[in-house]
């Protein structure tokens, strides 16, 4: 223990003290080290991790959609990260608010466990999931949050959605017994209505794979430490603004694993789905048990129906109202409920026209005042054969509102847009 | 220095046993050295201040919350505002454990921590003790780490003081009994208990980060409150950056940005993967500035 020299040397001569000067910056190399170790750990990790793609036995773009097909993964327990990058403008505060009109307003009848109150959130940035399935009877599906926690239980026909921040829980019998829209749609399966697994969306896209669309197998990869066949699906038609999507799949038990859609302009992916961790063992019985806890608000399924009547014009509201409001639905579902639907073209380049019998949006030119400006500000005045309108883009979903209340929307590009306008007219 | 280690005993406040150990002390000295500063810093009127403040944060929350549910409304609003697990508390007494634990974690936790840290080197120079200390045959690697442990166990014993303090107002105030995990599954009252602990020595291992950061920042100065007022500031300074979006790239190496994580112990199954990468940048922040104040502190000239 003698960390330096000088105190023992009795002559001070300047070449010492540069010495010992030296002998003290010296020992700033070692946190210095720690740092560029650390650092040095942080960046090559995940290079490494990731180089080592599995060496698996080929095998078609057919048999691999089969197996997908055949895949029958009753007991699974894991972890979900699903980023989502529409491009959507931010909005800030207003998207939170829209989120607690949706669900009726949080101090009227609402509840914030009401499971499409929790659909925003999921519209952007990246969450963890964590679903568990035990047969077609037991399935849970939980939201991690900061410091709480959003599960939707299923256990029988008994329907649970229980929201840990506000201690409050939504409860429905299953839709089985109810209207026959809804029966059928319960049995099909729970996990049908969860858009968030891997397999609920590989399926949506492989329905589409027709004429128009690609498929190919592309390489294997590691997914949630299994060996995993990428599946790529690519539209074969111009105008659309899907660039590819990628399903991995297991390759053992042909369940997709990772799902990821990229745009055709490039950059991120806009939904990047897939397991983190993945268990194919029974999940402990205890998982799908669920009573409310003391004190916890619980609104009942029926209840919010007589609360919020559909068809009030609120499309949001409206789709609250419906029979299978336990599930979070799909944007399917969100179109389903205007009137005069029309869907035009097929493919990847279908595009949604409806008319909302309006008068439009509101714009600067229109006197609508502060609001048009507003939404002039988020979209792109546009003009053709059909009149004029405004276009509001996202990275994946473009819409076109005519000045005249014509809705187009679809994954196409702009252009797409305004041809399938200008035809309609 | 290595004389000054050899000399004879003087009046400092160090450990008494030291004149038996001699030249090369033993681990029983050690342990004897780092009572002894636990038992000076624990005496300290504003170490006991400090653990009185936190000791009444519960009790505050607690109080409010009683109050506001007495009309039968649902604490936080309803709308899951408010910190972590308050709509809870109401019907388990235990959660006010996990509130008071969030409500502290951000800054009185951090900020009693870093008055404790950066009192370590730079308050016993500011007093014109650091001679005296080093003059028993410690060395400063040893009193370092002394220092440190001292700060280490400060964090424990503050992280306690609240679980305790919340855990006795809950008793008092509300219903104890089985619970409900966040994930909306049960556990009995023992095993929420154990959780209860588990959390605190998380949220106390959350703080070893900003505790050998303070400890640095002792080691910089002479001056006590500077080294304080230092700390403190950084720990807000951190906080906001923590807050910036456009920051999001950096923000999984601020020592504060993976706090919260320990809600994720009322996980059930237990979310480990936050929990670990905190404990990891906590090991890192202590090794990078345990590592920088002792490069300072066995260079530095001692002058007070």
């Amino acid at each position: 223990m003698a960390p330096y020299g000088s105190d023992d040397s009795t002559t001070e001569d300047e070449a010492d003290d540069r010495g010992s000067r030296r002998q003290k910056a010296a020992r700033y190399v070692v946190p210095v080290a720690v740092v560029g170790v650390a650092a040095a750990t942080i960046g090559l990790v995940p290079a490494f991790a990731g180089s080592g793609d599995p060496d698996l036995p080929d095998v078609s773009a057919q048999q691999l959609i089969e197996k997908i097909a055949a895949s029958d993964v009753q007991q699974l327990s894991g972890t979900v990260k699903i980023s989502t990058d529409l491009g959507l403008p931010n909005l800030g505060g207003l998207e939170s608010s829209l989120g607690g009109a949706a669900s009726g307003g949080r101090d009227g009848s609402g509840s914030s466990a009401d499971p499409s109150s929790k659909l925003m959130e999921l519209a952007s940035g990246t969450h963890t999931l964590r679903v568990a399935s035990d047969g077609e009877d037991k399935q849970k599906l939980s939201l991690l949050d900061k410091a709480a926690e959003y599960s939707v239980i299923h256990n029988g026909d008994e329907v649970w959605a229980y929201d840990s921040a506000s201690n409050e829980a939504y409860h429905m019998k299953d839709a089985s017994d109810a209207s026959s829209d809804s029966a059928e749609k319960g049995t099909k399966g729970r996990s049908q209505d969860v858009p968030a697994t891997p397999k609920e969306l590989a399926e949506e896209a492989l329905k589409a794979s027709d004429d128009t669309t690609s498929v190919t197998v592309d390489g294997t990869a590691r997914i949630a430490g299994r060996d995993a066949y990428k599946l790529l699906i690519k539209p074969k038609q111009s105008g659309s603004t899907v660039g590819a999507i990628s399903v991995a799949v297991d390759a053992k038990t042909g369940l997709p694993l990772k799902f990821t859609l990229t745009p055709a302009s490039g950059g991120a992916a806009v939904i990047d789905a897939g397991f983190t961790k993945v268990d194919f063992s029974r999940p402990a019985a205890s998982t799908f048990d669920f009573s409310p806890p003391k004190g916890a608000k619980v609104t009942e399924g029926d209840e919010l129906e007589s609360d919020g009547p559909a068809g009030k014009g609120d499309a949001r509201k409206g789709h609250v109202g419906k029979g299978d409001k336990a599930r979070p639905g799909s944007g399917e579902d969100l179109g389903k409920e205007f009137q005069g639907l029309n869907v035009i073209g097929e493919g990847w380049s279908s595009i949604a026209r409806f008319d909302t019998g309006g008068e439009g949006l509101p714009s600067e030119s229109s006197g609508g005042g502060d609001a048009g400006r507003f939404l002039d500000s988020l979209g792109d005045q546009v003009s053709g054969k059909f009149g004029s309108g405004t276009v509001f883009s996202t990275r994946l979903v473009n819409a076109l509102i005519t000045d005249d209340g014509k809705v187009y929307a679809g994954a196409v590009t702009k252009d797409a847009l305004v041809k399938a306008a200008n035809a309609a007219k | 220095m290595s004389r000054a280690e050899a000399a004879e005993p003087s009046a400092a406040q160090a450990a008494p046993e030291r004149a038996a150990a001699g030249r090369t002390p033993s681990p029983l000295w050690t342990l004897g050295l780092l009572g002894n500063e636990l038992r000076t810093t624990l005496r300290r009127w504003r170490t006991i201040a400090l653990l009185g403040v936190l000791a009444a944060v519960p009790v505050l929350v607690g109080i409010a919350v009683k109050i506001e549910t007495s009309d039968g409304s649902s604490a936080g609003g309803g709308g899951g505002e408010g910190p972590a697990f308050i709509a809870q508390i109401t019907n388990n007494g235990l959660f006010l454990v996990f509130t008071a634990l969030a409500a502290t974690l951000p800054f009185f936790l951090p900020m009693a921590v870093g008055v404790i840290a950066g009192d370590a080197i730079a308050g016993e120079a500011n007093a014109g003790t650091l001679r005296y200390l080093l003059v028993a045959p410690a060395g400063r690697t040893r009193l370092l780490i002394t220092k440190y442990a001292t700060t280490l166990a400060f964090c424990v014993i503050a992280t306690l003081v609240v679980a305790t303090s919340a855990l006795v107002v809950g008793a008092l105030l509300f219903p104890l009994g089985e619970l409900t995990t966040i994930s909306g599954t049960r556990i009995s009252f023992g095993e929420g208990l154990g959780r209860a602990l588990l959390i605190a020595l998380i949220v106390a291992a959350s703080l070893i980060g900003v505790a050998a950061l303070g400890l640095f920042v002792s080691t910089l100065t002479n001056s006590g409150i500077a080294a304080m007022a230092t700390t403190v500031g950084l720990l807000i300074t951190v906080q906001i950056l923590d807050q910036i979006p456009q920051l999001h790239a950096i923000q999984p190496y601020i020592f504060s940005h993976y706090w919260l994580s320990f809600a994720d112990l009322m996980r059930d199954p237990v979310y480990w993967d936050d929990l670990i990468r905190n404990l990891e940048l906590q090991a890192l922040y202590a090794a990078v500035f345990g590592a920088a104040a002792w490069a300072r502190f066995t260079a530095k000239d001692i002058t007070a």
